[in-house]
């Protein structure tokens, strides 16, 4: 079982990245237009400011 | 165009083929070191990458824009300009002349939704809940498979250490309106789940220090995140709603003509002072209440009162904020600003009609009032049963919190607003916006509709019935095309696409009519005074021939099939218009209408919905004009089409943007199945409570059940709410 000394801290600092990636997401406004942002990967236009 | 523009020309392809000194001249026509201004245009059509890509394509080549930046989800675009003579309103022309229909928004009233700094506290909340619950449950998924002794406790300790932080921070918002209920000895559904979160948590860790086998640490973060996405659901729903709204207020852009002197000058209405001598085009609304100075007019009541036909007014008359003058320019005189005119005392008048209404109890607040007091009895007597019948404080502390996370109320915190969250997105997407979800409650429970007459069952403008045939109708047409009056502007209609007479010498009599010459004659089209008719209506004179004209109303798009579909469907429908018992009965006996009244002012409209309403009727109010917003006000809920009055839609529980007022009826049937799907999660949930208190209350619920009921309730219920996202037929 000495084993999950290694694992659990492993586990929870991957999800902690997960979570810090979400919350950097929320903080550029990444999810302030959801439409536009499916929709512009259609565009062959280049966006030099991707986050709006 | 910003300094990148400056860049070496072989960096971006797509520069390579601008012909020599294209972006020179480009960049050149910019004044540099402008201060920027950000201003917001409301784009309704756009709706795919290419529309996203013309705009800021159009854009970005304008002189004096800086960036351009389209939020497809909101159909805007924010362009930020650094040319100080640059409008929005020009702006919105030139975007509206390449084929994207524009429309300026005033920026102030927008800057105030436009930033959702509640909405992403709540996701950042739900993210680090959902984050915490993953990782506990993981550890707890180890401790049901059969971790025993230090390997347990180990496991435990660290769910105890990622919950308490976590509860902390993610129930925030449960704990805060708990508190606030409790300080006005009130119970709300917070109090429950803050109980329950709080209990769950607090005993789970008394119960690791003496290495016990059952942690309710999962539990009490499950609930925590499944509570909180009901939270941001519901969140969602009214921010929706609430931006919806401030664009529709931002689109009224109000300015007044000052006469300054010799010269004239645009003003917001806020700056008009009384006494200011303000000019009115023709065609434009009049920005204050106070007497015609100088000129001649036709004036539009409609707003106001509801009657349909213009009427004549000269100088001495009269005339209010509101209306629209419709032939020739005027000078008026503001007498009445701001809480004088005829605008704030409706204002008044709806203040009082929301102040009289019964309050309305939510479903969901009348399924706490008999659940709060019914979960904290059954815990309490689950703690005192057991811990009489064992002596063991430690057991019956553990049975008591189970009975209350099992009890917690996922299934009403979650149910009502996904079923809310489904049916105002399936109600945007038809083209109603619903202000809050008691509007759609209400909506479901109406019994009796009263109309308004003219903007809601009938369009602004007459409707050409019959006239002379051959050259009287070119000299008509040629005549009609002229004027602003909405009866020119219905033969012109008729017309259109016919050769009108060759006429000469135009001259319009505001108030009158229209005169001119044709083959050397002259000609005239107006009232029955000024052609010299004996009887009422528009005639049209050449030489001694008189030929007269008569018009109907049009009725909306869909207004014959909603009456039919409303009475159908078993409501009693009544007609309520400010404007001639005429013109009323007309309407009325087109639509097969019985119960109809005419000449209503504002007060005989709440009258008759007050008196409907304690009668035990629930009134459901469709109206548009400035006159039906204290009567909006008064109902048990009301609508307003798009078109209507700033202020009807301001009170309005619902505002039809779509083109159909049929929309009443879809309208009416979505909140019918919202309704039917929120009693359905309330039986679900209380199912669900049958089988598992008495478990709990025996004593068999162990945390690895609580989790699997608490989970299965929340799915059972959001799904069931998912099943919203069609409309209903």
């Amino acid at each position: 079982m000495t084993i999950l000394s290694i694992l659990i801290p492993v586990s929870l600092l991957l999800g902690a990245v997960g979570l810090a990636a979400f919350l950097w997401s929320i903080r550029s406004n990444q999810y302030d237009d959801m439409d536009g942002h499916a929709n512009r990967i259609l565009s062959d236009r280049y966006d030099d400011s991707p986050e709006g | 165009m910003t300094d990148a523009a400056y860049a070496p020309r072989a960096a971006c392809p797509a520069c390579v083929g601008l012909p020599e000194g294209e972006l020179e001249r480009a960049t050149a026509s910019i004044p540099k070191g402008g201060a920027l201004r950000r201003m917001v245009l409301s784009l309704p059509d756009i709706h795919c990458a290419a529309c996203i890509d013309g705009v800021e394509r159009f854009l970005a080549v304008q002189p004096g824009v800086s960036a351009a930046r389209v939020n497809l989800s909101l159909r805007r675009v924010t362009v930020t300009v650094d040319d100080p003579s640059l409008t929005a309103g020009d702006l919105a022309d030139d975007l509206t002349r390449t084929g994207y229909r524009a429309l300026e928004l005033d920026s102030a009233t927008i800057a105030a939704t436009e930033t959702d700094k509640e909405g992403k506290a709540l996701l950042a909340r739900l993210g680090v809940a959902g984050f915490a619950t993953m990782n506990v449950m993981l550890l707890s998924v180890a401790v049901w498979a059969g971790a025993t002794d230090a390997t347990r406790d180990l496991l435990h300790w660290i769910s105890a250490a990622i919950a308490f932080p976590v509860i902390a921070f993610a129930g925030m918002p449960f704990y805060r309106s708990a508190f606030a209920a409790l300080r006005g000895w009130r119970l709300n559904m917070d109090v429950p789940i803050t109980l329950a979160i709080v209990l769950a948590a607090g005993l789970s860790l008394m119960e690791v220090r003496e290495s016990g086998h059952h942690a309710y640490f999962d539990a009490a973060l499950t609930l925590t995140f499944f509570l909180l996405i009901g939270r941001y659901l519901d969140h969602r729903t009214r921010a929706a709603a609430r931006s919806a709204a401030s664009e529709l207020a931002a689109l009224d852009v109000l300015t007044a003509t000052r006469i300054e002197g010799d010269t004239r000058k645009t003003v917001p209405v806020d700056a008009l002072r009384t006494g200011d001598l303000l000019f009115v085009a023709p065609g434009a609304r009049i920005p204050a209440d106070g007497p015609i100075i100088e000129g001649r007019s036709d004036i539009d009541r409609a707003m106001l009162t509801g009657e349909s036909l213009p009427d004549p007014a000269g100088p001495g008359d009269q005339v209010s904020a509101g209306m629209v003058n419709l032939t020739g320019p005027l000078t008026i005189r503001a007498d009445a600003l701001g809480d004088d005119t005829l605008l704030r005392q409706i204002a008044r008048l709806v203040d009082a009609a929301e102040g009289a209404k019964n309050k309305y109890t939510l479903l969901a607040d009348k399924a706490v009032g008999l659940y709060a007091p019914g979960v904290h009895i059954l815990s309490a007597l689950s703690f005192i049963g057991w811990y009489v019948a064992t002596g063991d404080l430690r057991t019956a502390l553990n049975i008591a919190a189970a009975v209350l996370i099992i009890t917690c109320p996922c299934a009403l915190g979650l149910a009502v607003p996904s079923v809310q969250a489904a049916a105002s997105g399936l109600l945007y997407r038809m083209g109603v916006l619903v202000k809050d979800g008691a509007a759609l409650e209400k909506l479901a429970e109406v019994d009796h509709v009263v109309l308004d007459k003219t903007g809601t069952l009938t369009t602004d403008l007459p409707l050409y019935a019959t006239g002379p045939e051959g050259e009287a109708r070119a000299v008509a047409h040629a005549l009609a095309r002229a004027s602003l009056h909405p009866l020119s502007r219905a033969i012109a209609a008729e017309c259109e696409g016919e050769a009108p007479a060759p006429i000469t010498d135009i001259t319009e009599h505001p108030g009158e009519g229209l005169s001119a010459t044709y083959l050397g004659q002259p000609v005239r089209l107006g009232n029955a005074r000024f052609t010299g008719a004996t009887a009422e209506g528009l005639w049209l004179r050449m030489g001694k021939d008189l030929h007269p004209f008569t018009f109907t109303h049009a009725l909306r798009e869909g207004a014959a099939e909603m009456v039919a579909g409303l009475r159908e469907a078993g409501l009693h429908v009544t007609l309520l218009s400010g404007d001639t018992a005429e013109q009323t009965a007309h309407i009325a006996n087109t639509l097969g209408i019985a119960d109809w009244h005419a000449g209503a002012t504002p007060e005989s409209k709440i009258a008759l919905i007050e008196g409907l309403s304690a009668q035990g009727r629930r009134v459901l109010m469709v109206g548009d004009g400035i006159n039906d917003t204290a009567a909006l006000a008064a109902a048990h809920v009301s609508m307003s089409p798009g078109s209507a009055a700033e202020a009807s839609r301001s009170v309005a529980d619902m505002v039809l943007v779509g083109p159909s007022i049929t929309l009443v009826l879809r309208a009416r049937k979505v909140a019918i199945a919202a309704r039917k799907r929120i009693v359905e999660n309330f039986q679900l949930a209380s199912l669900y409570n049958v089988i598992a208190v008495p478990v709990a209350m025996a004593g068999y619920c162990s945390p690895l059940i609580a989790a699997i009921a608490m989970s299965s309730s929340s799915i059972c219920v959001t799904l069931n709410a998912l099943r919203l996202r069609r409309e209903p037929k």
